[in-house]
C-alpha cells in the first residue's frame, strides 16, 4: 500500500463504524458459546488471539515505505480519529485496570490523578500542539535541535525523552505481561513475549501509520470493555443507565455505612489523614502531583507526536479537544467504578460470615494475593481490617459483582490489553524514532537513503522492544512508582524548553540547554535521593510529584541565561515568527535541513 | 500568501497571547483554585454528591473539554480575522 488514499479517509467513520458493530457481534457469539458450556479458558484465548489478530491484520495492511507515512502517518488523520488514537495512547494499563482502584483505596485523594491525567490537554492544545504541527517535523527532539540551533539540544531532548519513555514501556509490557498470563493461563515470562509479539505487529511494518490506526481500533474495544459492566450493574442498583449520575446516591450510602462501621477517613473527605483530620501535608500533595501530572502530560513526546499527524495546525487544535473528550469519557467513569465498588464491600462483605462471602470474593481471594482474607480474631465474621485489597481487582472483578457472564470478563481483559498495547505502541515509536531520526539520520549519517532510514528504524523499534520485555520480564520492583517518574522527568526535562522556545522569543540556545540539564537534574535527584538514599522530603513533597522542584528551575535558569547570552539571530527570530501563524511557509534559519 | 506586516504580525500575536492566557487563567481556577476549597464545597451537596468531590471528579473535567474545543474555535476566529487561516 502507498500513501493512504482518500477514499480510505473519507470511509474512516464507516470502516470503524462496522468494526465496532463487528466486535460487539463477536461479544454477542462469545456470549453464546459460554451459554452452550464451552469453557471459561476457550473464551479468554479467543478474546486475547482475535483482538491482537485484528491489530496484526491493520498492522499489515498499514505497512508502508514511505518515511512520512512511517513518522507522521502521512499528515492526514482527521481530527476525530487522531483524538481517538491519542485517547488509545494516553490511556495506559494503569488508567484502564489501576486507576479505578487507586480511587477505591484513597478515596478523594485519587482523584488528584482524575484531575492531573485530563487538564494537561489544556496546556496541549494552548501552548503547544498547534505550533509542533506548524513545525512540520518528525520528532519533539527535532524542534528543539532547530529552535536551539544544534546537536546538544537535540540530544538533551532525546535522553530526556529516552529516561521518560523507557521506564514507562517497561511498566506497560509488564502491564501486557499480567493480563496475558491470568487470561491464557500461562507463566508471566512466555505472556511478555507473546505481548511483545502483538506490540510489533502493530507498529514494526507501517510506524505511525500502523500505530494509528490500531490505536483508533483499540480505544473502540477499551472504551467499550470499560463502560459495559459499569452500566449494567448501574441499572441494576438503581434503574440509571449512566453510572456518572446515579452514583451520587452510592456516596450518600457510602457515607451513612462509612459511620455504621466506624470508618475514619470518609471516601468523600478531602485533605484528611487516616485519622480523618484536615492534614495540609496531603493539601500540598494532592496539587503538587496535579501540577506534575498536566505539565507531565504536555511533555511527554508520545503525545505530542501524535499532533504532529493531522493535515493542518486548525486540526491539531480540534484534535486536542476529541483526544480529551475521549479521555474525559473513561475518566470521570472511574470514580463511578470505586464508589460501586465500595458500596459493595461495605454492604455485602463486611461485617458478614466469612463461610457465605459473595462468590466474587471467594473466587478472587484464591488467585495470589490479590484479595486476602484474614480471619484474625476467629469470630467468623469478616471486620473491616481483616479484609486487604488490591487496587488492581476493582476494574477486573467488577463484571462478577455486577453478576455478568464470564463472557464480560474476557471483555474487560481485551480492554485492559487493548490499552497496554495501544500506550506501548506510542511509546516505542517515540523512543525507536527518536534513535533514529534525530541520532541516527541528523547525527551520525545524514546522507542515509530513505530504504536505509526505515531499515533503521524498524532494527531499533525491535531493539528498543525486546530490551523493554527482557527489563519487564525481571520484574523491576516499585513499577507503579516508575510511571510516575516518567511525567516528572519529561516536565521537569522538556516542557520549559519546548514552550519557552515558541512564546519567548528571547530564549537562547544556551539558556534552553542549561534550563534542561538543571531542571532534569533536579528532579532527577530528587526522585532517585527519596528512593534509594533515604534522603527527607523537601516540605513533605512525595516523590511522586518531584517535578515540583525541577519545573520552577527550568524555567528561571532557561530565563535568566537567556538573558545573560546574546539574544538569537533576527534569523531565528522570524522563524519563531513563522511557526506563530498557522498559514505560511516557514521561514527556515540558514544551514538547517529539513524534511 | 497573507504575508503580515510586522504591525499585523504583532496585533495577531497580542490577540492569540490574551486567548492563552485567559485560558490558562481559567485552567488554573478549575484546576488548582476549586480543589482548594474541596473541603468547604463537601459542605454543599447535590444529587447525592458532595460539591468539592464533583467538580474534582467531573465537574472540571468537563470544563476542560470545553476549554480545549472553546480554544480552537476561538482562535480560528482569530486567524481568520487576519487572513492566516489555513484553506
Amino acid at each position: 500500500m502507498a500513501a493512504t488514499s482518500k477514499s480510505f479517509i473519507d470511509n474512516l467513520g464507516k470502516i470503524y463504524g462496522g468494526y465496532a458493530g463487528g466486535f460487539i457481534f463477536f461479544v454477542i457469539v462469545l456470549a453464546i458459546m459460554e451459554q452452550m458450556g464451552v469453557p471459561n479458558k476457550i473464551i479468554g484465548y479467543c478474546f486475547v488471539f482475535l483482538t491482537i489478530g485484528v491489530y496484526a491484520y491493520i498492522g499489515i495492511l498499514s505497512r508502508t515505505m514511505e518515511l512520512s507515512e512511517y513518522y507522521v502517518a502521512g499528515r492526514v488523520v482527521p481530527p476525530f480519529f487522531n483524538g481517538m488514537a491519542t485517547g488509545a495512547d494516553w490511556m495506559s494499563a494503569a488508567s484502564f485496570i489501576s486507576m479505578a482502584g487507586g480511587l477505591y483505596l484513597a478515596g478523594y485523594g485519587g482523584l488528584g490523578y482524575v484531575l492531573g491525567w485530563t487538564g494537561g490537554y489544556v496546556l496541549v492544545g494552548v501552548l503547544l500542539a498547534p505550533y509542533l504541527r506548524k513545525f512540520g517535523q518528525f520528532t519533539v527532539p527535532d524542534f528543539l535541535g532547530v529552535r536551539y540551533e544544534g546537536n546538544t539540544a537535540r540530544v538533551c531532548g532525546v535522553i530526556v525523552l529516552f529516561c521518560a519513555s523507557f521506564t514507562y514501556i517497561v511498566a506497560q509490557t509488564f502491564g501486557i505481561g499480567i493480563i496475558t498470563s491470568r487470561f491464557l493461563g500461562i507463566p508471566f515470562e512466555v505472556a511478555i513475549f507473546v505481548g511483545l509479539v502483538g506490540i510489533l505487529v502493530c507498529s514494526m511494518l507501517g510506524g505511525m501509520r500502523a500505530v494509528t490506526w490500531t490505536q483508533v481500533a483499540q480505544y473502540i474495544i477499551l472504551i467499550i470493555a470499560y463502560l459495559t459492566p459499569l452500566v449494567w450493574l448501574s441499572f441494576k442498583l438503581y434503574g440509571n443507565p449512566i453510572p456518572e449520575l446515579a452514583y451520587g446516591q452510592t456516596l450518600t450510602e457510602i457515607a451513612q455505612l462509612e459511620q455504621k462501621l466506624g470508618v475514619t477517613k470518609p471516601h468523600v473527605g478531602a485533605y484528611v489523614d487516616a485519622k480523618g483530620a484536615f492534614s495540609w501535608v496531603e493539601f500540598n500533595n494532592f496539587w503538587a502531583l496535579v501540577l506534575t501530572l498536566m505539565i507531565g502530560t504536555a511533555s511527554l513526546p508520545h503525545i505530542l507526536m501524535r499532533y504532529f499527524t493531522t493535515p493542518n495546525v486548525r486540526d491539531a487544535r480540534k484534535s486536542v479537544g476529541w483526544s480529551i473528550f475521549f479521555i474525559f469519557l473513561l475518566y470521570f467513569t472511574a470514580p463511578a467504578y470505586a464508589a460501586f465498588a465500595k458500596l459493595e464491600v461495605y454492604k455485602n462483605v463486611i461485617g458478614q460470615q466469612i463461610a457465605s462471602l459473595p462468590a466474587w470474593v471467594q473466587n478472587w481471594s484464591q488467585v495470589g494475593g490479590l484479595l486476602t482474607i484474614k480471619d484474625g480474631n476467629n469470630d467468623g465474621i469478616l471486620q473491616l481490617g481483616e479484609f486487604i485489597i488490591n487496587q488492581d481487582i476493582i476494574v477486573l472483578s467488577m463484571p462478577e459483582i455486577a453478576g455478568l457472564p464470564y463472557v464480560i470478563s474476557g471483555l474487560v481483559a481485551a480492554g485492559g490489553l487493548a490499552a497496554a498495547l495501544s500506550t506501548a505502541d506510542g511509546l516505542l515509536l517515540a523512543i525507536a524514532n527518536a534513535l533514529s531520526h534525530d541520532i541516527y539520520y541528523k547525527m551520525v549519517n545524514p546522507k542515509a537513503s530513505t530504504m536505509k532510514r526505515l531499515t533503521v528504524a524498524r532494527v531499533l523499534l525491535v531493539l528498543v522492544a525486546i530490551v523493554g520485555a527482557a527489563v519487564a520480564g525481571t520484574r523491576p520492583a516499585g513499577i507503579i512508582q516508575m510511571v510516575a517518574w516518567a511525567f516528572s522527568l519529561a516536565a521537569a526535562g522538556l516542557f520549559a524548553p519546548l514552550v519557552m522556545g515558541i512564546w519567548w522569543k528571547r530564549t537562547t540556545a544556551a539558556g534552553a540547554i542549561a534550563g534542561m540539564i538543571v531542571g532534569f537534574g533536579v528532579c532527577a535527584f530528587y526522585l532517585v535521593g527519596t528512593r534509594y538514599f533515604d534522603m527527607p522530603l523537601w516540605f513533605g513533597i512525595r516523590n511522586i510529584s518531584s517535578a515540583l522542584f525541577g519545573l520552577p528551575l527550568a524555567f528561571l535558569v532557561t530565563w535568566a541565561v537567556s538573558l545573560m547570552t546574546q539574544a538569537p539571530s533576527k534569523e531565528m527570530q522570524d522563524f519563531v515568527d513563522s511557526i506563530r501563524v498557522p498559514k505560511g511557509e516557514l521561514a527556515w534559519v540558514k544551514g538547517v535541513t529539513h524534511e | 500568501m497573507a504575508q503580515l506586516t510586522p504591525a499585523q504580525r504583532d496585533a495577531y500575536w497580542k490577540k492569540t497571547s490574551r486567548l492563552m492566557w485567559t485560558i490558562m487563567i481559567l485552567w488554573v481556577f478549575f484546576s488548582f483554585v476549586i480543589p482548594a476549597f474541596a473541603v468547604q464545597l463537601n459542605e454543599i451537596v447535590i444529587a447525592g454528591f458532595p460539591l468539592g468531590f464533583y467538580m474534582a471528579a467531573q465537574g472540571s473535567l468537563i470544563a476542560f473539554v470545553v476549554l480545549c474545543f472553546w480554544n480552537a474555535s476561538a482562535q480560528n476566529k482569530i486567524d481568520q480575522e487576519f487572513g492566516v487561516d489555513e484553506d
